[in-house]
């Protein structure tokens, strides 16, 4: 239990995957020019994050890695490597669960759909979904519960910087800024200081 | 050069500046900042970058009168990933080392948005030859970029350049220099991007957002 609720604050604050990887960056300064909008696709990222993780984590442990069809095939299978298709099969897992979450929102809560519709095909092509799988398989998280809590607590740290740099672009709309640095510029280095206040929690271990 | 026509010669030089991928279309960040704390696995990054746009870019230029509108996503996402997997396993076998600094961030080609943008932008509606340039074109200006910040990283980071102690050599030391440790941080990529984009726009007023 201990170890589940490190993960979590770990990958909430100190592997933020804005902050440390810089992960989801293009939809990250796409979206944040209104709270609103980033809130939405905040919750979003969550949602499938959440999903897509434990996915991944099954297939890369029952079928892409290496020795893990052993439970198919008996001791016939221990040198099958399928690793290096896991980027495809990763890809196509996310862009699939997309799709899906997408048709079950829309059947089950259509406000909720309504809310977050253009933002979940969006979320297919968003580097932190793919990135957290990738991390997921570099790290060998031991238990699909920890491989969960680390898709959930990214998903929560990604929610947190978008919201934060939409709050501060919000309020920046309002200050004189130098003409060449307005939009764009800015918004880089608000996001740079911003990682560097996150840095402030390295090293903390529960 | 009867090959390149002034059209063609545009695609190229564009994107390494008033076009430019990174500063200008805000694409393919998200891969970009991680890998430049030194300058060598940015060369590397750039480069696998470039293969992988400039073909994905003729593949789907080739089949573009064949591909249905509805699922064209996926075909891509396809085309890219088989490229991105070619280019990881050549790492894997020529280039260990840098492939283990890059670790997941030769994967993280495939959601790279400068690709599925320039797909999506250019190669579905234009030739193999000129798509094949404007693939080649915002690859480098991506990767001018990339390898800019990386040699401004590395350079007041660790005080070298590929490798290379050039603050050493110098004797800058010596007279009392110390490393900047704040620029090896990943923070200082950002903010080193949000500097270039203002001496950049500084330069070409035109591109200045309201």
């Amino acid at each position: 239990m201990e170890e589940l609720l490190n993960i979590f604050v770990k990958s909430i604050f100190i592997d933020n995957m804005i902050f440390a990887y810089f992960l989801g960056m293009c939809s990250y300064l796409a979206v944040s020019k209104t709270v609103e909008t980033s809130t939405g696709l905040g919750i979003a990222v969550i949602f499938v994050l959440g999903i897509t993780i434990p996915v991944n984590y099954m297939l890369e442990n029952y079928i892409l890695k290496k020795g893990a069809l052993d439970w198919l095939l008996g001791d016939a299978a221990a040198n099958i490597d399928l690793g290096f298709l896991s980027f495809i099969m990763f890809i196509a897992v996310i862009a699939s669960m997309v799709q899906l979450v997408e048709m079950i929102v829309e059947k089950v809560s259509p406000s909720l759909y309504s809310a977050l519709g253009i933002f979940l095909p969006l979320i297919a092509v968003n580097c932190a979904i793919l990135g957290g799988a990738l991390f997921m398989q570099e790290r060998e998280y031991s238990s699909i519960a920890e491989a969960s809590v680390f898709g959930l607590g990214s998903g929560v740290g990604w929610f947190l910087a978008v919201v934060g740099i939409a709050a501060i672009r919000e309020k920046i709309s309002y200050s004189n800024v130098p003409a060449p640095l307005r939009g764009l510029g800015i918004t880089f280095i608000a996001t740079g200081l911003m990682g560097i206040a996150f840095m402030s929690f390295m090293g903390i271990k529960l | 050069m009867s090959l390149f026509s002034s059209k063609d010669l545009k695609l190229l030089t564009n994107p390494l500046n008033v076009d430019n991928p990174i500063t200008v279309q805000v694409l393919g960040i998200c891969s970009a900042l991680a890998v430049t704390v030194k300058v060598e696995p940015a060369v590397v990054m750039s480069l696998s970058v470039l293969a992988v746009l400039a073909f994905a870019n003729v593949i789907i230029s080739l089949l573009r009168n064949t591909i249905p509108n509805r699922i064209r996503i996926i075909v891509q996402l396809v085309v890219i990933a088989s490229l991105v997997i070619l280019v990881d396993q050549v790492l894997k076998a020529f280039l260990y080392d840098v492939s283990k600094q890059l670790s997941v961030f030769v994967g993280l080609i495939i959601t790279n948005c400068i690709i599925m943008g320039r797909l999506e932008a250019f190669a579905l509606g234009n030739k193999p030859w000129p798509s094949f340039l404007d693939g080649v074109g915002n690859a480098a200006g991506y990767g001018v970029i990339l390898i800019l910040v990386a040699f401004l990283r590395e350079l007041l980071g660790s005080g070298t350049v590929w490798e290379y102690p050039v603050f050493e050599k110098l004797g800058i030391y010596s007279i009392g220099y110390e490393n900047n440790g704040l620029m090896i941080l990943p923070p200082m990529a950002l903010i080193v991007v949000g500097i270039i984009i203002w001496v950049q726009r500084s330069r070409t007023r035109e591109l200045i957002e309201d």
